[in-house]
């Protein structure tokens, strides 16, 4: 068992008490909610006469189900339009702020609260949405929750929780130049598979982590829930305090050196004890493309999509179904497969540091003829920024179409969608059958600069290709 | 009528009963994916087992005159298998049943009922087959379930019924409900925030 990380330390703090049957009553200190898993909570909470306990804990905000070209009131989806003002009249009655469209801080839910400074070291963080890992970036415990569990969190602030074990991922070295942080995770959960973390926290560590940005961070933490493991998780340093410095809810003043202290104390102790260990060296990575229907089926761009008759037993079926889903040969290299669609966006890589670099592979080039491509800000502060710093007009001179926030076509439940078999690089989380939209489309996930490149050849291309130029 | 949902000690429930036979009916069956996309489970009363109904035109149980009003649903082996959603459980309930007795129920299809306080109770083959029986031949039966008893019966007729001790002792103390559990440490979750700095301004 555990001892002396950060993930005990937390846990520790919100544990209320313990409940029959080996569950913890779990005290949840941010709860972040949006208008597709909380309406149910909501008319279950008024179905049993019961109140919203800590209001002010309680934060929404509109992203899965927002129109990216035309946000004008009410949507032309009814059914969209109708989740939105059912969220604004929830928050109303019970007193929760609200986040809305042309608030200026809307976004989709993980990018917007760590940008406003609502996540922070310490907390537990909970949503009705599997993508709330990225908070761990911060050295929070953050998850995803079904929707009676949003109930449950509404009406007592808490849930019944297991204490997951802590695996700490050690990555040594540096990412090479080309190479991102959603690399990194995609090689990390190639390794360790889409199943390797169930019932683990994972605790990200080591000089390839410690350089990372927080943005970089909150790429990886997002996707560990993707590797199976219900939290990620980084030990707060200089990086994260110095990013949170001065943002809205951050604390102020004296506060702020009481903070600092708290928040130091929390870090995995030297001789922490953990159920797990594993080291990598970061230097060794490659841009890395996924080939198939799970995270997990992920390549280097320098690697040949995998002849699934070599592949361990219990990855063969699964291989077999892939190449066939996505009409990929065997033993055929993946740079070079041509692609329809690419969509850069979501709370995996749509902060500000994805699209510029991204812009940085665009600049002086052209989107690649009968190409669709799209940039799709994960925030109003994101768009605003990167319109301050130009980076709109990069992407627009070269053919690709900048869009207003939201999820986009990271799962397509607004209008963002691929048609029948089309195939796209995507910069987002999931690849899974159907995923973006189409029941028969196809998904490549990659860093956002490779996207890029993929925007600009027309085909999946090693980005540092380009970059060498 | 509007049947309030359950609360409390679940101890008895009284009614008609209607019976749904086959083996491994799924939650893609009781309710079908296309109804997941809602803002409330109000409407999935109407909603439950849509597909089923349509193709049999009128003649489903739950769409039968005689079947109106009951409460008691008589089922056979590995009911409520398939996908987790909760929608299942939560589109039975708002149709009206209370009770549902069967050979055996999926494991989280028995937990999200058991959490919406429906009991779940077993009884062999052939118990579940001459219950079914006797309900068909004369729907308009009332029947009494006992759980501490754990049994069925009429005037004339009695079937033993089976729940694992876990879940019996929630229903019958009334502590099946999780939000009311978790409400119930109210000053514990009090003090938890009193000890948490970021709460308190880190002093
Ligand atoms: S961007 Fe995608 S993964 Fe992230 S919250 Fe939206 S839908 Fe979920």
């Amino acid at each position: 068992m555990s001892s002396g990380t950060l993930y005990d330390k937390v846990w520790n703090f919100h544990q209320v008490k313990e409940l029959p049957g080996g569950s913890t009553q779990l005290f949840v200190g941010l709860h972040l909610i949006h208008e597709v898993t909380s309406p149910q909570a909501f008319s279950a909470l008024n179905e049993k006469n019961l109140e919203v306990k800590f209001p002010n804990l309680t934060v929404a905000t509109v992203d899965h189900i927002v129109p990216t070209l035309n946000q004008q009131r009410p949507f032309n989806d009814p059914l969209a339009e109708e989740m939105l003002s059912t969220l604004e009249r929830n928050c109303k009655s019970h007193g929760i702020k609200f986040h809305g469209i042309g608030s200026n801080s809307q976004g989709v839910v993980h990018v917007m609260a760590p940008e406003l400074g609502l996540t922070q070291p310490g907390m537990t963080v909970a949503c009705g949405d599997s993508h709330t890992s990225t908070h761990g970036a911060f050295g929070a415990i953050a998850f995803g929750i079904g929707t009676s569990q949003v109930r449950d969190v509404l009406a007592s602030q808490s849930l019944a929780m297991k204490k997951l074990k802590v695996r700490r991922i050690w990555i040594d070295g540096s990412l090479q130049k080309g190479v991102y942080t959603k690399d990194l995770i995609l090689h990390i959960i190639r390794l360790l598979g889409v199943k390797g973390g169930v019932g683990f926290a994972y605790e990200f560590a080591g000089p390839a982590i410690e350089r990372l940005s927080m943005e970089g961070r909150m790429t990886i933490c997002n996707m560990a829930i993707e590797g199976g493991a219900r939290c990620g998780y980084i030990n707060p340093d200089e990086t994260t305090f110095e990013y949170l410095k001065g943002r809205e809810f951050s604390p102020k003043g004296q506060e702020w050196d009481k903070a600092l202290n708290w928040w130091k104390s929390l870090v995995s102790d030297s001789e922490a004890k953990f159920d797990d260990e594993i080291q990598l060296d970061g230097s060794s990575i490659e841009p890395t493309v996924t080939w198939g229907i799970t995270p997990g089926q992920g390549i280097s761009i320098k690697e040949k999509i995998p002849n699934p008759e070599i592949l361990p037993k219990n990855e063969q079926q699964i291989a077999k179904d892939a190449c066939k889903y996505m009409n990929l040969e065997p033993d055929q290299p993946i740079e070079g497969t041509p692609i329809d669609v690419c969509f850069i966006g979501s709370c995996t890589n749509g902060r500000l540091s994805d699209l510029q670099e991204a812009s940085k592979v665009v600049k002086g080039h052209r989107v690649a003829t009968g190409i669709r491509a799209f940039v799709v800000p994960g925030s109003q502060k994101v768009a605003k920024e990167a319109k301050r710093k130009g980076i709109d007009k990069i992407f627009l001179t070269a053919g690709f179409e900048w869009r207003e926030p939201g999820c986009s076509m990271c799962l397509a439940m607004n209008p963002d969608k691929l048609e029948g078999r089309q195939i796209s690089a995507s910069s987002s989380n999931r690849n899974f059958k159907g995923r973006q939209g189409s029941a028969n489309g196809r998904t490549l996930l990659m860093s956002p600069a490779m996207v890029a490149a993929a925007a600009i050849n027309g085909k999946v291309t090693d980005v540092r290709k380009l970059l060498q130029e | 009528m509007k049947k309030e949902f359950p609360k409390g000690e679940i101890n008895v429930i009284r009614g008609r009963s209607l019976v749904i036979k086959g083996d491994d009916i799924d939650t893609d069956r009781i309710i079908p994916a296309r109804f997941l996309k809602c803002v409330s489970f109000s409407a999935l009363g109407e909603q439950v087992f849509a597909d089923d109904r349509k193709e049999l035109a009128g003649s489903h149980p739950f769409d039968l005159e005689q079947n109106k009003g009951a409460n008691i649903l008589v089922v056979n082996d590995n009911f409520g298998c398939g996908s987790s959603r909760e929608h299942a459980p939560q589109a039975l309930m708002r149709w009206g049943i209370r009770l549902i007795i069967g050979e055996s129920f999926a494991e989280i299809f028995f937990g999200n009922c058991l959490a919406l306080g429906i009991p779940c109770m077993t009884a062999t083959k052939q118990e579940v087959s001459k219950l079914q029986n006797l309900v068909n031949q004369n729907p308009n039966q009332i029947w009494d379930f006992n759980l501490q008893d754990l049994s069925i019966y009429n005037q004339k007729e009695s079937f033993k019924l089976n729940i694992e001790k876990g879940a019996y002792e929630m229903l019958y103390s009334g502590k099946w409900d999780a939000t009311s559990q978790l409400l119930d440490a109210e000053e514990r979750i009090n003090n938890t925030v009193k000890n948490l700095p970021y709460l308190n301004n880190f002093t």
